[in-house]
């Protein structure tokens, strides 16, 4: 059985079809990342999964348990198994980076804070920013942010992470530092999903890529496969163009 | 001219100026009870507007309704309203009651505008990430929106209610014992209008002038409170 | 709890009440036209004045708007008659609201001056117009734009808040027609609520008419809602 499940999901903004029958499947411990030009529908894919998108068609399910998208409880449950760190870190600006990211199990799991504060502490230290605990948003880098995210995502204890194009508000020299909080994520055998522009980076950490395409997957397979000798047409025509950068 | 500079020294007798402080007391404690019950209702009113769901359509409409309608209406046929509504169905309420049940009916009309503005400014990125922690709209609300948009809501909110310590100048067209109405008493008791109404427009403007100042150093102070958080460029993708 | 309402005696009034309507109307838009000249005239010293005129710009608009108008009309209906100038009860309220109404004026023409931004001005003598070119085709435009929004809504604000007071010193517009009918019928709370149905009726019309005004002519959004 497949720890995460995606059958034939479409979605759509009025008219415009966003996503059209896209699967995928994912297995503990996997990573799995979704790339395609902007626009493809990847991000779609991420906001459909937490439930922020409702969908058209298609079923998810987690170790084989269907989510239904109609169903607030149905939704809150799938949001207690699966995080989701957004591209503009989308930190709360009126807290700071404790409270950011023990507000969540505290408040709305019920947790003890004291227990929750240790952990918390921990998870800071490991995204390097053990001495940023009484810091705001608002006087941290773009980077540091970022990091502060990923601990508060996975303060919740999620079985899936969720990374949707964490990088692409970073400057350049900021990138690596949030790349390496992800690498050693990956190493810990965290199951995730994710957008990415940074190739390189995917080749690396991925084990199984996915390529889309105005709202389809034209290509999924290996990183060594999608990379070297894509199958189809438009992955060959969206390597070649991205390999030139 | 000589006969207001003759009036002078009986017009500000101690009984005077005690009357007219206590009268400036009850313009101050009219506008701040009007107005504070008035805001925290908007609450309300801004909460209704924005339950979402079909079922909550009437309620929506309500609060749509509420505010345009009372925006609509002068505050004195408000106050006339108010006044014979409650002397027809619960007689024995003072007056002083019946003006600041109409100022918080006004007020909670204005300032629910303010307060849907401030909440519109919040991000709906901010939201977001509440959604998908599983935030109730409650703890949304009460952890994210309110705490990020009372430095929006407040200055206007202020500004509103100094505006409005003018405005209750009205009510004493229905005999409460506010400035405006001891001034048409003494001014009927034979003292010169300019000297009435030029004191009592002083008083006013000793009033309103510092506290309107206060509201525009607040909405300064306020604003570079936000403006000082840098804003993450955003690069093309 | 035994009122029985009797909103027919309170229609049969709608054309006494309707003749009411009109002269809020008239007062709202004469209140509007005077205010709007103090303004210009205000915002123009604050503007471009020397110290002397900026400073008495400055304490007309901050006098007459930190007191209530209401007073300010009962200072020239009941003050100014000791010096033996005796206006009309209509002159007294439309004076007083008038001098109310510019102070506050002042100010929004004044944020339209402000909005005309010197590069414009240059762009405008780079294409070879003569100043009152310039001020035809480039700053009263502008400035009508940035401000309509706000001319438009304080207009409601005049015309619903400001003529009322007129009631208070027997002014037979909306308010003050109903109360003279309530007097004698007895019907007060049937009147004013058919009153307040008018006023939000005439300044819904109002408020779209001035939108789809502005939309036409200046390609502003003003909002109605």
């Amino acid at each position: 059985m497949h720890h995460l499940e995606v059958r034939n999901l479409a979605s759509a903004y009025g008219p415009l079809k966003v996503l059209e029958d896209v699967s995928l499947t994912l297995a503990k411990g996997e990573v799995m990342a979704l790339i395609g030009p902007s626009g493809s529908g990847k991000s779609t894919v991420l906001r459909v999964l937490m439930g922020l998108t409702r969908p058209v068609s298609g079923t998810v399910l987690i170790d084989g348990e269907a989510i239904d998208y109609g169903k607030p409880a149905s939704i809150r449950a799938a949001r207690d198994r699966m995080a989701i760190v957004f591209q503009q870190y989308n930190l709360f600006q009126n807290m700071d980076v404790m409270r950011n990211v023990t507000i969540a199990p505290v408040k709305i799991k019920g947790r003890v804070r004291a227990e929750v504060e240790k952990e918390a502490a921990r998870l800071l230290e490991k995204v390097g920013l053990a001495d940023k605990h009484r810091a705001y948003p608002e006087q941290l880098s773009g980077g540091q942010q970022q990091r502060v995210a990923i601990a508060r995502a996975l303060a919740l204890k999620p079985e899936i992470l969720l990374l949707d194009e964490v990088t692409s508000a970073l400057d350049p020299e900021l990138v690596n530092e949030v790349l390496d909080t992800v690498r050693a994520l990956a190493a810990e055998g965290m199951t995730m999903l994710i957008v990415s522009h940074e190739m390189a980076f995917v080749r690396e950490v991925a084990s199984k890529v996915v390529m889309m395409d105005k709202g389809q997957v034209i290509e999924e397979g290996p990183p060594k496969q999608i990379f070297d000798a894509p199958r189809t047409e438009r992955a060959r025509e969206f390597v070649s163009k991205i390999l030139r950068h | 001219m000589e006969r207001i500079i003759q009036q002078i020294p009986r017009f500000f007798a101690p009984g005077h100026v005690s009357l007219l402080l206590d009268a400036a007391s009850t313009t101050l404690a009219l506008t701040i009870i009007g107005c504070v019950s008035g805001f925290l209702l908007a609450f309300l009113i801004v909460l209704l507007r924005q339950t979402p769901g079909l079922w909550a359509l009437p309620l929506r409409l309500l609060g749509i309704a509420y505010v345009e309608i009372f925006r609509r209406i002068p505050f004195l046929v408000v106050t006339y309203l108010v006044l014979f509504f409650i002397q027809a169905f619960a007689s024995n309420a003072s007056l002083f009651t019946i003006a600041v049940v109409a100022i918080c009916i006004y007020a909670t009309a204005y300032t629910a505008e303010i307060i849907r503005g401030g909440f519109e400014s919040v991000a709906r990125q901010q939201v977001e990430a509440a959604t998908v922690m599983n935030f109730s709209r409650w703890h949304t609300l009460t952890s994210i929106i309110i705490p990020q948009s009372w430095p929006v809501i407040l200055p206007p909110a202020v500004a509103f209610a100094v505006g409005f310590i003018k405005d209750t100048a009205l009510v004493s067209q229905v005999g409460v014992f506010e400035l405006t109405f001891r001034g048409k008493e003494l001014n009927n008791e034979g003292f010169s209008g300019i000297l009435v109404f030029g004191t009592i427009a002083l008083i006013y403007f000793a009033i309103s002038y510092p506290l309107s100042r206060l509201g525009a150093w607040l909405e300064i102070r306020l604003a570079s409170s936000r403006s000082q958080k840098p804003r993450e460029r955003l690069r093309a993708a | 709890m035994n009122y029985t309402f009797q909103f027919g005696v309170a229609f049969a009034q709608l054309p006494e009440l309707l003749k009411g309507a009109i002269v809020t109307f008239e007062l709202g838009l004469l209140t509007f036209w005077g205010a709007s000249l103090i303004g210009l005239l205000g915002a123009s010293l604050k503007t471009f004045g020397g110290p002397v005129l900026r400073g008495v710009a400055n304490a007309y608009v901050i006098f007459f708007t930190n007191t209530p108008a209401l007073i300010q009309i009962y200072f020239l209906y009941f003050g100014l008659p000791e010096f033996g100038i005796r206006w009309e009860n209509f002159t007294c309220v439309l004076i007083g609201l008038t001098l109310n109404a510019g102070g506050y004026m002042t100010e929004i023409m004044r944020a339209g001056f402000l909005s005309v931004h010197k590069t414009e001005m240059e762009a405008a003598e780079t294409l070879g117009m003569s100043l009152l070119q310039q001020i035809r085709f480039v700053i009263v435009p502008h400035i009508a734009k940035t401000i309509y929004p706000a001319l438009a809504n304080f207009f409601i604000v005049i015309l619903v808040m400001g003529t009322s007071i007129g009631a208070v010193i027997g002014i037979d517009e909306l308010t003050g027609t109903a109360i003279n009918i309530s007097t004698e019928n007895y019907r007060w709370i049937e009147m004013f609520v058919v009153v307040a149905g008018i006023y939000v009726v005439v300044t819904f019309v109002a408020s779209l008419s001035l939108a789809l005004f502005g939309r036409w002519a200046f390609r502003v959004k003003a909002k109605v809602f």
